[in-house]
Parts: C-alpha cells; sequence; structure tokens
C-alpha cells in the first residue's frame, strides 16, 4: 500500500529559505538547494517550496532555483506563492517542478484551477488552504494573502469546489495551529480529508514527533507537512519515520 | 544514444536530468527520421491516454513505435508512456492504444470489494514486488519503495508481462515489459536511488545495443 509522505517545506524569499512563525517573524535558514539534497538525503518523500518574495526578481530567482533543484533532486517537490496565471505554472513546471500549489489565485479565480489541470492534468495540481476556526461560522473559514484576508469560504465547501475544479491534492494548513508546535489540527484535517477524494497534506503545528503518528492514526492525512522543527534540527525527517515505523505507521 | 521521444505529452526536463545524473547521453527528437538513429527510445508522458496517442499518430510516430518494438529494439514507456504500449484505454471513452503489450488501460474503481471508498489517484510512494526477479531490467536492485502518480492501470491476464507489481486495492502493474520493451507505470526519474538504478540498467541495455550496432 501507499505509505504516508513525510514532506518538508522550505518558506523561499529571494532565493534563501526562511520560514514565517505565525505568518510574521521569520528567520533565515538557509540555502534551498542544499537543504533539498539533505532532506532527500534523510528520506523526505516530497519537499514543498513555498515562494514568499513578492517582486517580480524575487519570482524570476524562484524560477532558476526550480531549475537548479530540479537537476539534483531525486524526489517530487511542488512549488508554491505567487502563481497566478497559466503562464506562471508553465515557467515552474517547465523549470522541473512536478506540482504547483494555488492558493489566494485559486479562491480569487477559481478556473485557474481548471486551466492548470486540463494543461498540465490534475496530478499537478495543488490547492493550498489556509483556514482558522470561526466561531460565528461554527467551523473553519478559509483565508487568503498569506492569512490576511477571511473569505466566504467554509473549509469543506472550498475543498470540494476545489477538487471538483481540478486540485488534484489539498494542501491544508491550520492557522491556529501554525508555529504553535503543539500538534496538528486533527479535527479539522480529518473533517476536510472525509470530503474529498485526493490525498490531502496536514499541515500547521508540528512540534514533535509524536505529533505525526496522532495525524496519520487520527485523521486519514496522506501526508504531513512540517518546516522550522526539521530546519532548525529539533527533529529530523529520519527520526519522524523511523518512530512512525515502531508505530505502525507505513512509511517508505 | 538514447532518444526522448518528444510529442508535447511528457515531462522531458525530469527524465532528461536523471540520464545526465547517471551520465546516459541522450537526445530529444520528435521526429522519426532523428529518433531512428538512436539505440534506445524512452516514451514519456503525463496527460490524457486519447490525446497522446492522437498526437502520436499525427507526428507518424505510432507506426514507428510500433516497428521499433518489433525489431526487439529498447524501448522504455514511462507513465502514461507505458500505458500506451498496451492495447487501449477506457480513458475519455475507448481509446486504441499502440498494441505491443497484451492488456487494457482502465481507471481504479474507488470503491473496495467491500464497498469502502479510496483516494484516486494512487499518489504517492509504493513498493514494488518482484514478480520476474531474475529480469535484466532488476539487475543489482532491490525491492524497495517508488513514487507512482495515476488514476488508470493495465489490466492484463497475461501474466508473462508482469515484471514488478505494486498494491493498491489492487494488483498495480508496475513494471512490464516484453523482450526490449519495457514499462514503468512509476516516475523513476522521481523514486529516490532505487528509481535512478532502474534507469541505469534500462541505460545499460541500450548500451549494450550501441555496442551491437558498432559491429555490424
Amino acid at each position: 500500500m501507499v505509505t504516508k509522505r513525510i514532506i518538508p517545506c522550505l518558506d523561499v524569499k529571494e532565493g534563501r529559505v526562511v520560514k514565517g512563525i505565525q505568518f510574521v517573524e521569520l528567520r533565515d535558514a538557509g540555502d534551498p538547494v542544499e537543504l533539498a539534497a539533505f532532506y532527500d538525503e534523510q528520506g523526505a518523500d516530497e519537499l514543498v517550496f513555498l515562494d514568499i518574495s513578492a517582486s517580480h526578481e524575487g519570482r524570476k530567482t524562484m524560477v532558476e532555483v526550480v531549475r537548479e533543484v530540479a537537476g539534483t533532486l531525486a524526489i517530487p517537490f511542488t512549488v508554491g506563492g505567487g502563481i497566478n496565471t497559466l503562464d506562471d505554472m508553465k515557467g515552474i513546471l517547465r523549470a522541473g517542478a512536478d506540482k504547483v500549489s494555488l492558493n489566494t489565485a485559486a479562491v480569487v479565480n477559481p478556473s485557474l484551477i481548471t486551466e492548470g489541470a486540463d494543461y498540465f492534468g490534475t496530478q499537478c495540481m495543488v490547492v493550498a488552504i489556509d483556514a482558522k476556526y470561526d466561531e460565528e461560522l461554527g467551523s473553519w473559514r478559509v483565508y487568503t494573502h498569506g492569512g490576511r484576508t477571511p473569505t466566504e469560504w467554509e473549509v469543506t465547501e472550498w475543498a470540494k469546489e476545489a477538487t471538483s475544479r481540478g486540485a488534484g491534492e489539498i494542501l491544508l494548513t491550520s492557522m491556529d495551529k501554525d508555529g504553535a508546535k503543539d500538534g496538528f489540527d486533527l479535527e479539522l484535517t480529518k473533517r476536510v480529508n472525509e470530503v474529498v477524494t485526493v490525498p490531502v497534506i496536514a499541515s500547521g503545528g508540528a512540534g514533535a514527533k509524536e505529533h505525526f503518528v496522532d495525524v496519520f492514526e487520527d485523521t486519514g492525512a496522506d501526508a504531513a507537512l512540517a518546516a522550522s522543527i526539521f530546519h532548525y534540527k529539533e527533529t529530523s525527517v529520519e527520526e519522524v519515520k523511523a518512530y512512525l515505523r515502531q508505530k505502525g505507521v507505513n512509511v517508505r | 544514444m538514447i532518444g526522448i521521444i518528444d510529442y508535447g505529452m511528457g515531462n522531458l526536463h525530469s527524465v532528461s536530468k536523471a540520464l545526465e545524473r547517471l551520465g546516459l547521453a541522450y537526445f530529444i527528437a520528435e521526429e522519426p527520421e532523428k529518433l531512428i538513429k538512436a539505440d534506445g527510445l524512452i516514451l514519456p508522458g503525463v496527460g490524457s491516454f486519447r490525446d497522446a496517442m492522437s498526437i502520436l499518430r499525427e507526428k507518424r510516430q505510432d507506426g514507428f513505435i510500433q516497428s521499433w518494438s518489433n525489431d526487439g529494439r529498447p524501448l522504455l514507456g514511462i507513465c502514461l508512456g507505458m500505458q500506451l504500449l498496451f492495447e487501449g484505454s477506457e480513458e475519455n471513452g475507448d481509446a486504441e492504444g499502440l498494441h505491443i503489450l497484451p492488456g487494457y488501460v482502465r481507471r481504479f474503481n474507488g470503491r473496495t470489494q467491500e464497498g469502502s471508498t479510496y483516494k484516486v489517484p494512487h499518489m504517492g510512494w509504493n513498493k514494488l514486488h518482484y514478480n520476474q526477479p531474475d529480469h535484466t531490467i532488476l539487475n543489482g536492485t532491490e525491492s524497495g519503495h517508488v513514487y507512482f502518480v495515476h488514476s488508470y492501470a493495465v489490466e492484463t491476464s497475461s501474466k508473462d508481462v508482469l515484471i514488478a507489481t505494486s498494491d493498491y486495492h489492487q494488483e498495480v502493474p508496475a513494471i512490464t515489459g516484453k523482450g526490449l520493451t519495457i514499462g514503468m507505470q512509476f516516475h523513476p526519474e522521481k523514486s529516490g536511488e532505487l528509481g535512478l538504478n532502474l534507469l541505469r540498467n534500462f541505460g545499460e541495455l541500450v548500451n549494450e545495443r550501441g555496442q551491437k550496432n558498432g559491429e555490424f
């Protein structure tokens, strides 16, 4: 059977890896190409690069980073951030990325998901969702623009809409848990996983290897994504996978 | 020299990068007149079966690939490229394939016999089971995990074309082949060490072929 995937995420700004703690505080944690090779060696199943540079220059740099990474990496990788048009997708995928991830652009213009899926296939299209619990809604609300802008979407409704439009995978980030390091948002992940038939990547909140066991045992998630705990070597991909194996979770 | 068949349906970049890392010489071309100079061909492919076949026909590549395989020359189909080697697919209504290998391509059911649902595509790392452990393409490798992304899988009653399989709610043909025609349903170029070693083995088949050509 297919294994549960561990995915380190590298936030890239102007060609360097950084990680936002609760989306605000940034710390420099290294060179993307070197880090990619390091994680590949450690047994990472896949990588995600999020380009958080806002400038046009920064985005051109990202295409270069993708080209370099593609030349050295023998595992799949996804690139997100600043992708707003079919041409942006072509640029990133032709530079050698395996998938692109759409967030704000997908909410603003959902037909972009379909355009990409028609051109490259649904397997290339990841829709990233940032969600935050909303008392009034009694559920999780979808946010865009790096978590700054609330939308009208309830998270399961948007997840269903995104997949019906051609998303081949959902990258689900809990804004409540992101940076808190006290575990993934199990309830949110479970809810979303129940309504879609494509793989779900849980993100936000990983602070210890035990959290990965919880998310796989309790939610049905296919993959778990983490950044700072790997970047700052609080634990390693190797250690997490050894622990999962010991707990009976099927990993590579 | 390996020829990669360009018909606008593949991630040529990652396949060619992997060949470069292995030190295997290659070129990319779409015209049969150029491809015929290769010692072995790679047919990549991502996307729809029907679209792929109509492009292959349009570019006169279909007959070329069939006679290449019939002549016993090395051919490797990857992902959709493997599926195209079979008789046909039910993707987007039934479509004819290249008829090189016996079998038909069908969508994963998405529902087990017990009635529970499962996810389609089959996406992620899955373990290979070696049905023919002595096959040349598996030389020097040990069974491990490789990276799959597909919603359709080959169904065949000819066990002799199954070189390696995987399990995803059904038996999934993972490496198939007959003679020097080989298919890989997963992406060897994205499957870590094992994937690279499988590609290297194909490269060796091609090199042997090249040396024979040199003797003529």
